[in-house]
Formats: structure tokens, C-alpha cells, sequence
């Protein structure tokens, strides 16, 4: 994974609660077998509105999102994180988000960050003109003008965004541990692991 | 201390903990073509293997076309969409690779990975299981911590056997009483997440408890359990008893002879125990469950059948009146409408939610002897496994379905999203049994009532939302 310690720039004031997976990335757009080229299809029924923000030159390339309440929910499909990473998003702000969604975006070390409502409303406004500032190491948001907004991260998943860490290989080095309690489950339960 | 039931499966899988994150075993691994490609891409890419290729289980499900796989000499019929099809050769291509087992597209097991693993005794009380599909939550039924996983969790798990994970909250929905005729289970979900809302379980884990889930069936506890991502909660459970044991009995993965003896005696100790704490509970009365139906494009957007399409500006928050205008909009729906008097173009009975053998004898039922109205242009079938396919043949409810003007397919998710042909079209009406109805869910603007089965029957017989207790 990519080591990731801040993000500043522009930021889609997108606002809307309850975004699906099915909205950031439609069905159609999942019989690929690669991870890459998702962004052509990344909210992609939002975009065939008229005036849309996505399309709208202002916000072209932000590296962040602003969203609504529940972001994410809907399908585990981590083709939503793709195709956001596709389109240059590297974090997305909003009050609450979907387990698998934020899950699937630490993966791709995209971050999620949650904060109340009222400092989404403020960060909003302020996105309309001027560049968001994420601090992950000091977990702060704060803009141009006075706001400082903090959040929280599990400590665990902070290391390994800003260490670029690989939880597959990390896992790995426990396999000792991860055998052993394969055995232990073989004892008690051989109906459940059955020996290899 | 009093543990609850989800407490005491995640102790029971802990490898190694440092408080806020653990390390969890991983009892059985689901895997359908769509979220694992670029998985199984991974473990090549870095030169790692399945760690436990006999506790993993491949099925194609979700592009799969629904007409005829074999020709009558039994030869396979090619997949038409080139994308579907690399996707489904690479699915059976690695799980060869890898080593791990795979149900094909034209074995007689084949079905939605979410009928099979219950089905096949794959999925067994008190196990952990996941799946790169969030309505794993569906084993839940059956008293297994199981949820949805993302791509990259899916080679984790391969590669380990394990998942990072932090612990939920626990959440108990208790419905107490009894349902009342013409009440399914699909209609106590689609109220519950009315109640609690999309976000309502979010960072919990539900158990579902009370009278109604006790006396409920196996199938019409994977309805509920099913949706509990619905409600935002990654995993649900039911407390295994004796029906389940009944049920698992025979599958033909689950335990045998003294093997099934020790694994009943423990499952029988996997219940909440009394005076354990929930981090949040919601109780509901049974009585007040009507027939249910959405009306918008989230599944929140619940009323009972007999009730009209709300006013936007009846909501108190304002981003709610917002977005239920949209949804009106969309839906092609104004405030005020019963939704008695909703007309319906197409019928869907499928999908992980509704597919199994009682929801196809629950709308048989009621299409027995009667044909779709004409206003229904298409109305179809999917069975969700071979083996309900073969049984409700056996029981003739093919027949019944075919003669009221339904086609009845071969099993796969099909128009409950629309990867493969089965679409709605756009602009059209679908009264589904399935368990979303976001915006083009079944289709490119399409327009999705999520309903039981037997309302489902009942909209193809009227042309139009149907309240099933009048309809007899
Ligand atoms: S039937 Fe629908 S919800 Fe179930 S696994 Fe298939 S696509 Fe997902």
C-alpha cells in the first residue's frame, strides 16, 4: 500500500446522504478483472445530471469528497473504492460511513474520515472556493481560514496508512500464532477444521 | 460475565488481540466471480497460495445468464457478453490454479452463493463466515458470525485464513407476539429497517430475537437475516436451535455420526446468555407488521401495502424531504398515491433473499390456476440453486408458475442487479422479491418495489400492488 500523511486540495462539496455503491460505481461496471480504469464509470448516474459537480470545471481532479450521512452503503463491492481512487479522490469526508465501505477504502489508502454534521455543513461552504487541509498524523482538518476540525482513527489502521504497511504481509508474520490456533480449533472442534 | 451470542463467536475466533484490532479465524470463505479476479491477481502477483483451499467454496452466481446453459446433446452454450464471460472463465481458471473447490455453471448445485452455502451445509452455527458480497449476512440464519467483505479482504483471507478486524457493537431486535395471516417474513425486514432506518445498525451486529424468530423457518430466518445489511449492520444472527440442527442434518458438507453429535452439543451452548447487555436494542411488536412495500430508492422507504406514498415535506429532516422528492421523482411517483393503485409492469421472484424453496410454494400458492394481468409485460422466475429448481419441478410448481404466464429460468442473482440480461427497463415498474431498490439497481432506470413473494404473485395476477390479505 501507498504511505499516505496528509491531503490538501480542492474538495467536491457533494454533500448528499445515503450514497450507495451502486451509485458510486453502477453493476455495469464490475465485469472487469482488473482494479484500474473504474473512474469512467465512478457516479456515473450523478454525472448524466445537468450541472452535476463531478463535471463541473471549478472541481476538476479535487482530491477530496465532501458527502452526506451513511456514505458508502449498499454492496461490498470494492470497485466503489476503485473507481473514486481512479478519479484522483484521496479522502472523503463525511458524518458517518457504511463498515465495508470504509473497510475496502483503507485498503486502498483512501481515507475516511468522520466528522459531525456541523463541520460538514462549514467544510461545504468553505470547499466552494478554497482548498481543505487533512492532517493524518495530527488527525486534524482545518481550511485556510480559522476551522480545525479533529478526528479520530483507529491507532492500527493510522500506522499502516502512514507506513504504507502491507496487512497481508504484516498477517503473514503470524502465522505461528494463526497455526496454532488451527490446531487448537482441530482439537475441540474437528467437525469445524478438519486436519490437513 | 453474561456474554451474547456474537460476543461469544468472536472469542471463540480470536487468534491474537491487542485490544482494538484482532486478528480473526476465518472458518469458511464464499467466492463468486465478481470480488475475486482481482483477489486471486494478488496472490499470484505477490507468489502466494490459498492457506485453506478445503474450507473455501467457488460458485458463478452473479453474471450468469438465466436461459439455457446446455443445449439438448448437452453441449455448453457460450456466454453472449464478452466482459461476462472473461469474468466467469477467470473465476473457474483460478479456482483450478489455486486448488480450490468450484460448483460450475451447469453442475446441479450451482445457485446464489447465499442459497448454496446454507443448502450444502457449508454454513454451520457458530462459524465464522464471509464472503466479497455484503448479504452474507444471510448465514446469519443459521447462528454463524457472517459478513461481507471487500476484494482485497477476500485475499487477505485467502492468503491467511484470517481478517483485521475490530469488534461491532451488538444490537438485539426483539419482536415478540406473533405474526398475523398474510405476514411474511420479508414484510417483518422490509418494517424493521423502516423502523431503524439504513443506518440504523451501522458498526453493530444484530440478533434477532423474540417469539416470532423461534417459531420462524430456516428460510424465512435467511429472508430476515439476509437484510440486515439493509439496515446497515454488517452481520445479523439468529440463535441456532432445533429447527436449525433439523435442517442441517444430511447437508451434505455438514458433520457426520459422533462428528454431528459433539457439534450439536456445542452449538445448543451458543445463545445469548440472560442478563447479557446490548450496546442497543429496539423492540417491536409483531401485531403491528402489515404487509409491507417501498416506495423510493432506499430500502428504508417502507409503508404497508395499504398505506399512499408520502409527502416529502412529512419528513422533519431536511435532507430527508430532499431526497425523498428525488426518489418520487425518480420512482415516476407523486405524494398522496395508494400505493394500492400502483401499476406494475414487471414481476421478479429471486434473488438471495426470496429464492428458496418456501418462497416459491408462498407465490405458487397464489398463482395457482391464475394468469398475469396483461398490463405485465415480463414476469420471471429464478430459482436460487439447482436444488430448488429440481425440487419445485418435483412439486410441479414450475408448471403453475409457466402456466400463469411467468418464465421460469435457471438459478442465478440475475435481475436482482442486472448483471447479466435480466433487466427491467428503464421507466418500468418491478415488483421484486429481491433487497434493493437503489436507483437503477435491476437496470438503468428502472423503478424497484421491493415486496414478499406472494405480494409479488399477487401484483402479476392484478397489474398492480396487491394486498395480499384480501387476495385469497
Ligand atoms: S441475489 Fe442479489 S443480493 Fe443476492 S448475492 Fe446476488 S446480486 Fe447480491
Amino acid at each position: 500500500m501507498e504511505a499516505i500523511s496528509s491531503v490538501s486540495g480542492r474538495a467536491y462539496p457533494f454533500g448528499r446522504k445515503n450514497i450507495d455503491t451502486d451509485i458510486i460505481i453502477p453493476a455495469k461496471w464490475l465485469k472487469t478483472i482488473s482494479r484500474s480504469g473504474l473512474g469512467e464509470g465512478a457516479f456515473e448516474t450523478i454525472r448524466a445530471e445537468e450541472g452535476n459537480i463531478f463535471d463541473d470545471p471549478e472541481y476538476a481532479g479535487s482530491p477530496i469528497l465532501i458527502a452526506g450521512d451513511n456514505f458508502g452503503c449498499g454492496s461490498s463491492r470494492e470497485h466503489a473504492a476503485w473507481a473514486m481512487a481512479d478519479m484522483g479522490i484521496k479522502a472523503v469526508i463525511a458524518p458517518s460511513f457504511s463498515d465495508i465501505f470504509s473497510s475496502n477504502a483503507f485498503k486502498n489508502a483512501l481515507l475516511t474520515i468522520a466528522l459531525p454534521q456541523e463541520a460538514i455543513d462549514r467544510l461545504i461552504e468553505v470547499a466552494q472556493s478554497d482548498p481543505i487541509h487533512i492532517n493524518l498524523e495530527n488527525q486534524i482538518v482545518t481550511t485556510d481560514f480559522q476551522d480545525r476540525f479533529p478526528f479520530e482513527i483507529d491507532p492500527f489502521r493510522k500506522n499502516c496508512l502512514l507506513n504504507g504497511l502491507d496487512e497481508i504481509g504484516l498477517t503473514m508474520q503470524r502465522d505461528d500464532a494463526i497455526t496454532d490456533h488451527e490446531a487448537s480449533l482441530q482439537q475441540q472442534h474437528p467437525w469445524l477444521v478438519p486436519a490437513q | 460475565m453474561p456474554k451474547t451470542l456474537y460476543q461469544k463467536i468472536w472469542d471463540a475466533h480470536i487468534v491474537e488481540s491487542n485490544g482494538d484490532t484482532a486478528l480473526l479465524y476465518i472458518d469458511r470463505h464464499l467466492v463468486h466471480e465478481v470480488t475475486s479476479p482481482q483477489a486471486f491477481e494478488g496472490l499470484r502477483d505477490a507468489g502466494r497460495t490459498v492457506r485453506r483451499p478445503d474450507l473455501t467454496l467457488a460458485v458463478p452466481d452473479h453474471n450468469l445468464p438465466t436461459t439455457a446453459r446446455m443445449d439438448p446433446s448437452g453441449t455448453i452454450i457460450p456466454i453472449a457478453d464478452p466482459q461476462s464471460a472473461a469474468q466467469l472463465a477467470a473465476l473457474e481458471k483460478n479456482t483450478a490454479e489455486f486448488g480450490v473447490p468450484y460448483i460450475g455453471a451447469t453442475d446441479r448445485n450451482q445457485g446464489i452463493v447465499h442459497v448454496i452455502g446454507p443448502e450444502q451445509g457449508f454454513t454451520l452455527p457458530g462459524t465464522t463466515i464471509v464472503c466479497g458480497d455484503s448479504h452474507t449476512a444471510a448465514h446469519g440464519a443459521l447462528g454463524a458470525l457472517a459478513f461481507g467483505i471487500g476484494t482485497s479482504e477476500v485475499e487477505h483471507v485467502m492468503a491467511t485464513q484470517t481478517l483485521l478486524l475490530s469488534q461491532s457493537k451488538s444490537m438485539e431486535v426483539r419482536v415478540d407476539g406473533a405474526l398475523n395471516a398474510g405476514v411474511s417474513p420479508k414484510d417483518l425486514i422490509l418494517h424493521i429497517i423502516g423502523v431503524i432506518g439504513t443506518a440504523g445498525g451501522t458498526g453493530h451486529v444484530i440478533e434477532y430475537r423474540g417469539k416470532v424468530f423461534e417459531e420462524m423457518s430456516i428460510e424465512g430466518r435467511l429472508t430476515v437475516s439476509n437484510m440486515s445489511i439493509e439496515g446497515g449492520a454488517r452481520a445479523g444472527l439468529i440463535a441456532p436451535d432445533d429447527k436449525t440442527f433439523a435442517y442441517l442434518k444430511d447437508r451434505p458438507m455438514a458433520p457426520k455420526g459422533e462428528q454431528w453429535d459433539a457439534a450439536v452439543q456445542y452449538w445448543k451452548t451458543l445463545r445469548t446468555d440472560a442478563g447479557a447487555k446490548f450496546d442497543k436494542s429496539v423492540i417491536i411488536n409483531a401485531a403491528d407488521v402489515a404487509p409491507s412495500v417501498t416506495w423510493g430508492t432506499s430500502p428504508e422507504d417502507v409503508v404497508p401495502i395499504t398505506g399512499r406514498v408520502p409527502d416529502p415535506m412529512s419528513f422533519a429532516d431536511p435532507s430527508k424531504q430532499a431526497a425523498a422528492q428525488k426518489s418520487l421523482d425518480y420512482m415516476g411517483l407523486s405524494a398522496g398515491t395508494k400505493l394500492q393503485d400502483v401499476e406494475i409492469e414487471n414481476i421478479f421472484i429471486g434473488s438471495c433473499t426470496n429464492s428458496r424453496i418456501e418462497d416459491l410454494r408462498a407465490a405458487a400458492s397464489i398463482l395457482k390456476g391464475r394468469k398475469k394481468a396483461d398490463g405485465v409485460k415480463w414476469a420471471i422466475v429464478v430459482p436460487g440453486s439447482g436444488l430448488v429448481k429440481e425440487q419445485a419441478e418435483a412439486e410441479g410448481l414450475d408448471t403453475i408458475f409457466t402456466q400463469a404466464g411467468f418464465e421460469w429460468r435457471e438459478p442465478g442473482c440475475s435481475a436482482c442487479l442486472g448483471m447479466n440480461p435480466d433487466k427491467v427497463p428503464a421507466g418500468e415498474r418491478c415488483a421484486s422479491t429481491s433487497n434493493r431498490n437503489f436507483v437503477g439497481r435491476q437496470g438503468p432506470g428502472s423503478r424497484t418495489h421491493l415486496v414478499s413473494p406472494a405480494m409479488a404473485a399477487a401484483a402479476a395476477v392484478t397489474g398492480k400492488l396487491t394486498d395480499i390479505r384480501d387476495y385469497k
